[in-house]
């Protein structure tokens, strides 16, 4: 099964990807903990794209494609903008963002804590951020 | 969609989360915040009973206030989370940076003390 959603680039569309994943994840196997994560996970990359790579222009879009493959379901999000490559971003330390008052960087941390593997790749002006969650059974 | 609401008790001030926080709202929490501080609050409970949702960008509210917190003597004390959401600001570690409490009673006992 597939299933497929494309946002605008502005954050009142962030509800709306919320409340796709609720329906999409419904029929997985994976608790109620772990889909309220998933879900905050995959929001946090869409408000990262939205914000910074699209300046909030709703002309621009993000697609969302939720994909399960054996023991492991893929969220892969595709994005035109500003290559954001999420593998090189260095995780700032949670001191450093309370001194700093840097309101940035801590939805990084949490799809890094959440996600079993994170995939970036840049091609031909097509970005793909894959978030790969492992079932636990 | 988030809906706040301020209300006095004795001298603590409570502030009661409704809803989802995200990067679409997360300004009016922040302003929220401001208000109580500008009000003179010295203790802020926040009551997150009916908060079913927060992303990084309503964490990061909380995070931005919590040293001129400290520098202030203003308390925060967040109450009655969901086990769902209490479980990110684990994740997080705000759990250590911010005292969260079971209920308002706990909260209100905990500051009385201080």
């Amino acid at each position: 099964m597939k299933y497929d959603l494309n946002i605008s680039c502005q954050t009142s569309a962030l509800s709306e990807l919320r409340a796709f994943l609720q329906g999409a994840l419904a029929g997985f196997s994976l608790s109620d903990m772990e889909k309220h994560q998933v879900t905050l996970a995959v929001e946090e990359v869409c408000a990262n794209l939205i914000i910074h790579s699209h300046g909030c222009n709703p002309q621009d879009h993000i697609q969302l494609r939720i994909k399960e493959t054996g023991q492991k379901l893929i969220f892969e999000i595709t994005d035109q903008g500003m290559a954001f490559n999420i593998l090189e971003y260095e995780v700032p330390d949670l001191k450093k963002v309370m001194v700093e008052k840097r309101k940035g960087g801590l939805g990084i941390i949490l799809v890094k804590k959440i996600m079993d593997e994170i995939e970036f790749e840049s091609k031909n002006g097509i970005n793909t951020c894959r978030l790969i969650k492992k079932f636990r059974s | 969609m988030l809906n706040l609401h301020k209300s006095k008790e004795s001298h603590f001030d409570i502030l009661s989360l409704s809803g989802e926080v995200d990067a679409s709202n997360s300004v009016i929490l922040d302003h929220a915040i401001k208000e109580l501080v500008e009000e003179g609050a010295k203790v802020i409970l926040v009551d997150g009973q009916n908060l079913e949702y927060i992303s990084s960008a309503g964490l990061g509210v909380f995070m931005s206030y919590l040293e001129d917190f400290q520098d202030q003597g203003i308390r925060l004390v967040i109450f009655g989370l969901s086990p769902r959401v209490y479980e990110v600001f684990k994740i997080l570690g705000l759990d250590q940076l911010i005292p969260i409490v079971e209920d308002k009673s706990t909260a209100i006992a905990s500051e009385n003390e201080v």
